[in-house]
């Protein structure tokens, strides 16, 4: 009975050396790393007005990776994240034009819509035990039908409420708020994760599926669709409307963060900060290469063969063994 | 329980997938308005066939228990470099069409080695590959295009008809499973496949050739992926580095397996599942077309049936009397 020791985040009592992740120290090191060598090529890349802008374009990538964080926690993934960003986006945006009470609640329509796709991929996992590649692939489908036969296959013409801006494009004292809501999501799932029985029955499902059958599957589909929906809405209001498959792009990176941070593909495994670290790698690897002014195939390649490199410096599975 | 019957079990996944395609292409053929011809068939093969390519290259990584989520960019990638190399006199565009089935081979082998040496998850893994695989397809075709010494009349002889009835995809098809899906079913790296994706450890401990069995599975996929690049090469005549195009294929090719009853945990159906899962998937799209319902409408439908599909092949849940039987 290995398992107990495994099962994350560790208490306090341990010793401090025992509480070091490896995973999540290489991954700040990759960081670091990082921004020595954009220094390097520019010493624009340490000033602190650079360094909040990676992290407010972080911070969309922050609250969708903390949503499939939850789900791939649990042992399972979640593929509809592409057209639950945009349908968050869209059904925000559209709640606007629907006069003062819609600009009002755009927000919470949005993620309320989110909500609801996240329960339908939930009961298919939990109640018609549907592998979650699967299910959440055909809901991904259906999310795009519903958007593309809503808005007839063009950019929508609604604009983001002002709500939407104020929360994503602006910032108070120089500290753009998409940070702090980042922040503030992040502490709820430490919250959550850590000190709620459902915290401790996701990290449990991840370990031993029978152990804790049922519980939580559905609120964790339900809050990554949510968040990916929120995610949306401020993709939407930081530029201002949605646009179609909008959220195309944020598909593997949110899959790739989670796992870079040290968080196991198989469930069970894995800590919020880490989540944390993979998401500042992700942007801060997105935005040295744009900067430097690669091409896109060369980016594409980098991206990927940068993935593949962290995750075999910590990342293997054991040996097969009887 | 006779012999008829074992069989029969084996193969439910296979003949549900070939009942539902009989059923959805005969709806499509009785509906369209130039009935069952062979122009009408050639369309729909040829829509049909690049889809099954995939899926057959999917399956075999999914018999494995892993997932190839790079497939799709593997095609596209052998699309993109067969429109170069397929090229001038009969003998150059036998030596660009080996070259572009030995990049598929290549793009397998180093998922394979990333899986099986490295030890990774496939699905991390591939996610991560078909990104790099994407970008060298991007690089080698930054725009669409075509060579202009493109050998049309080679690809118009794969993808016309034999004897004016046949369309050649279908009989290209048929070659593909039987001279490398049954040999390798009939193999001993073919049983290996199916074990290692039923349990791991049991064929482990029977002294099986797990790491060649899986190094063959990955490899084949790239091969298959290939096929499929260099067919779309012979529909377009150009090659086109499109992301949309490779995910949208890599999703389609894992629903076309599921509908073709591979399980997705591994060691359970066949590529010739996947294939009719394939073809059934896609006539299930053509439906909309002789139904005249507007295109706009299509996304839509396509995502409820691939969900009903779905949901109604997990309806064994329904029968099981303790379901804490179905965790492993």
């Amino acid at each position: 009975m290995t398992d107990t020791t495994s099962i994350a985040p560790p208490t306090k009592q341990r010793h401090w050396r025992e509480r070091i992740d490896l995973p999540v120290a290489t991954a700040f090191a990759c960081i670091i790393l990082l921004l020595f060598l954009g220094s390097l090529y520019s010493p624009n890349f340490l000033s602190p007005e650079y360094l909040l802008q990676q992290l407010k374009v972080g911070a969309f990538l922050g609250v969708i990776a903390t949503g499939m964080m939850l789900v791939i926690l649990l042992g399972q993934i979640d593929l509809s994240v592409p057209w639950t960003v945009t349908l968050g986006a869209m059904m925000a945006s559209a709640a606007v034009s629907w006069g003062p009470m819609g600009e009002m609640f755009a927000i919470p329509f949005g993620v309320l819509c989110g909500v609801l796709v996240g329960l339908v991929n939930g009961i298919g996992v939990a109640y018609l035990r549907i592998p979650s590649m699967i299910i959440t692939l055909a809901v991904n489908a259906v999310a795009q039908g519903l958007m593309v036969a809503y808005t007839g296959g063009f950019a929508p013409q609604d604009t983001a409420s002002g709500a939407m801006k104020w929360i994503a494009a602006q910032s108070t004292l120089g500290v753009p708020h998409a940070v702090v809501v980042w922040a503030i999501v992040g502490a709820l799932a430490v919250f959550l994760l850590s000190r709620t029985t459902f915290g401790r029955s996701v990290y449990g499902i991840g370990n031993k599926e029978v152990a804790a059958y049922l519980s939580g599957v559905i609120i964790a589909f339900a809050l990554c669709g949510g968040l990916a929906a929120f995610g949306g809405v401020l993709l939407a209001g930081y530029a201002g409307k949605a646009a179609q498959s909008m959220g195309d792009a944020y598909l593997l990176p949110a899959i790739a963060a989670v796992v870079l941070g040290g968080t196991s593909i198989l469930g069970g495994r894995g800590s919020y900060l880490g989540t944390v670290a993979g998401v500042i790698l992700i942007t801060l690897l997105q935005s040295i290469l744009s900067v430097m002014q690669i091409a896109e195939f060369g980016r594409q390649i980098i991206y990927g063969g940068v993935i593949i490199v962290m995750l075999l410096l910590y990342g293997r599975a054991p040996r097969v063994r009887s | 329980m006779k012999d008829w019957r074992f069989w029969l079990a084996e193969q439910r996944g296979t003949l549900t997938a070939f009942a539902i395609f009989v059923v959805m292409f005969g709806f499509y053929v009785m509906n369209h308005p130039a009935g069952f011809t062979p122009n009408v068939v050639q369309t729909a093969a040829n829509k049909g066939v690049l889809l099954a390519l995939v899926a057959m290259a999917q399956t075999f990584v999914v018999l494995t228990a892993g997932i190839d989520l790079s497939v799709g960019m593997v095609f596209i990638l052998c699309n993109c470099l067969a429109s170069y190399v397929v090229v001038g006199s009969p003998l150059m565009v036998v030596g660009g069409v080996v070259a572009v089935i030995l990049t598929g081979a290549v793009c397998g082998a180093i998922n394979a080695a990333i899986v099986i040496v490295g030890r990774l998850q496939p699905i991390v893994a591939t996610i991560a590959s078909g990104a790099v695989f994407f970008g060298i397809a991007l690089w080698i075709r930054p725009f669409p295009g075509s060579d202009p010494g493109f050998a049309s009349d080679f690809a118009d002889a794969l993808t016309g008809k034999v004897f004016g009835i046949v369309p050649a995809s279908l009989i290209f098809l048929a070659v593909a499973v039987l001279v490398i899906w049954i040999p390798f079913r009939r193999s001993v790296l073919g049983r290996t496949v199916y074990a290692s994706g039923s349990s791991e450890v049991a064929a482990y401990m029977s002294g099986m050739p797990l790491k060649r069995a899986k190094f063959l599975a990955y490899v084949l996929s790239g091969v298959f992926a290939s096929f499929a690049g260099l067919y779309l090469t012979f529909f377009t005549y150009s090659g086109e580095a499109s992301a949309a195009n490779g995910n949208t294929y890599t999703l389609y090719s894992i629903a076309a397996v599921v509908l073709g009853g591979v399980s997705l945990f591994g060691g359970r159906g066949s590529a010739v599942g996947a294939i009719f899962g394939a073809l059934a998937f896609r006539a299930i799209g053509d439906l909309l077309f002789v139904f005249e319902i507007d295109p706009l409408w299509q996304p839509l439908f396509q995502g409820v049936v691939l969900l009903l599909a779905v949901s109604i092949g997990s309806a064994r849940l329904f029968q099981v009397r303790n379901r804490l039987d179905l965790f492993g």
